[in-house]
């Protein structure tokens, strides 16, 4: 029997400034999945990701979470859902007035209602987690962006989320970052979270994704596991914009 | 040259106490101020088309209109029609409030906008309402930018607060010009209270800059 999936996406369209940015895309995510979105900028990845959680409200099409389809029209229902979707930025969107520490413990406050002393346990546990328990009294300014980015990652771990959505979370770093955040999203999804992540590093989509999800203009072109996609002689649109990127990186497929 | 000096020695200490009524009368100007401020700022960069049409209608009309014009028109013409009875005090301290706060709004609105984006993503996306992310996430950056701002606006109803002599009020200014009007020595009186605002100014300024080094977020600064 098809497992029943954590999160379904189905027909997700939207238009910006008249624009098709999605076009009816739907995919599902299994319990510890991780699902990684691949194309050329543009193609609508990251207006997917933001569409699941209603950052950006779809035009039409539905998100479900665990059998249930999230509703828009009532509020309170469509925090708490967000609450167990967790999200990564590329650009981390730490709040910048914050220490890490408290990053992590304002929701757990603010939303969840949890108690001063409680918040700062679970806020330092999840910042160990991803270690930077060292760093929980440095504000964003004063951390490094691989830092950054693993704040936010623990930020949204306290949460407690079923589902984590990544946004090219190590875009914005210098390549010598890169690897300590991988690294967290690598544990993570051993630990079996379910993810959903945008991204380009092959490297790791190689040896983590369970399958890979090919977007361009609005829709997804390809989809299957990696090494069906990413063999050079597969002649799929995903093994040539992969070989593509690694020739900007100077790698051989 | 003694003779001066005597003159504001007798008059200081009367000039002190109108100094206390500008100072009442300017904090809660501010105050009120503030709260417009703040209010009208939010409601122009996340409500709806009315309420950024309403609020857009306030600061022009606000903006545009002379703070003397101001005080007559409400002191003599609203606050009478709807008789409210309010003491010449009370008017200049809404009045100057109103004011600001349309000049406030527009300090806070741009200082909101001039957060990124992203701020306000990750509060809704960790499950946060509009409302708990603007007061949690939002408004303590933007009020944080808007200190140098509100120092200057502080400065402008210090001395807009001088108006208040026509109404009355014994501020500052009607206290200078009573004695000067008695004693002849407006050099030295006016002068005095000229230093008196100065005074004021520089006192507030300098405890507002303390304030903004005070919250200053640390690793947040363009000096080296």
């Amino acid at each position: 029997m098809e497992p029943i999936p954590i999160l379904q996406v189905e027909q997700v369209s939207k238009n910006l400034g008249g624009k098709k940015i999605l076009k009816s895309v739907s995919l599902n995510l299994n319990k510890g999945d991780l699902k990684v979105l691949i194309g050329p900028s543009g193609g609508g990845k990251s207006t997917l990701l933001q569409c699941i959680n209603y950052l950006i409200p779809p035009d039409s099409g539905h998100i479900v979470l665990e059998g249930q389809t999230v509703s828009t029209h009532n509020k309170q229902q469509l925090f708490e859902f967000r609450q167990q979707v967790g999200m990564i930025f590329q650009d981390f969107n730490l709040f910048d007035h914050l220490n890490a520490l408290d990053n992590v413990t304002i929701a757990l406050r603010k939303v969840k209602k949890m108690n001063k002393t409680d918040a700062k346990q679970l806020a330092m546990i999840e910042l160990e987690k991803v270690g930077v328990g060292d760093k929980a009294n440095l504000y964003p300014a004063q951390l490094s962006g691989g830092q950054k980015q693993r704040v936010s990652i623990a930020r949204a771990l306290a949460m407690d989320p079923k589902v984590m959505l990544l946004d090219e979370p190590t875009s914005a770093l210098d390549p010598e970052l890169i690897g300590e955040v991988l690294a967290v999203i690598r544990n993570l999804s051993q630990g079996g979270m379910t993810m959903l992540m945008a991204t380009h590093q092959i490297g790791f989509i190689k040896s983590l994704a369970d399958e890979i999800v090919f977007m361009q203009e609005g829709e997804i072109i390809e989809r299957g596991r990696p090494n069906e996609l990413l063999s050079p002689d597969s002649g799929t649109r995903t093994a040539d914009f992969c070989s593509k990127l690694n020739d900007l990186n100077g790698e051989v497929v | 040259m003694l003779d001066s000096l005597v003159t504001i020695k007798e008059a200081l200490p009367y000039l002190l106490q109108g100094a206390l009524v500008t100072i009442s009368a300017v904090a809660g100007a501010m105050g009120l101020g503030l709260v417009l401020g703040i209010t009208m700022a939010v409601g122009q960069v996340y409500g709806n088309r009315l309420i950024r049409t309403l609020v857009g209608v306030y600061v022009w009309f606000f903006r545009g209109v002379p703070v003397l014009v101001l005080l007559f028109l409400f002191y003599f013409g609203l606050f009478s029609l709807l008789e409210l009875n309010l003491s010449a005090f009370w008017s200049v301290t809404l009045v100057l409030g109103m004011t600001t706060g349309a000049y406030q709004s527009q300090i806070f609105r741009g200082a909101i906008q001039s957060l990124p984006q992203g701020q306000l993503k990750a509060a809704r996306a960790l499950g946060m309402s509009d409302a708990k992310s603007i007061r949690s996430i939002i408004l303590p950056q933007a009020l944080r930018l808007s200190i140098p701002g509100w120092s200057n606006e502080y400065s402008i109803i210090l001395k807009d607060s001088a108006l208040a002599f026509v109404l009355g009020t014994s501020e500052i200014m009607a206290r200078t010009h009573f004695v000067a009007s008695r004693t002849y020595k407006h050099l030295e009186l006016y002068l005095t209270a000229g230093v008196l605002y100065f005074i004021l100014t520089w006192l507030g300024v300098k405890a507002l800059s303390k304030l903004e080094r005070k919250v200053r977020i640390p690793g947040y600064t363009h000096q080296e």
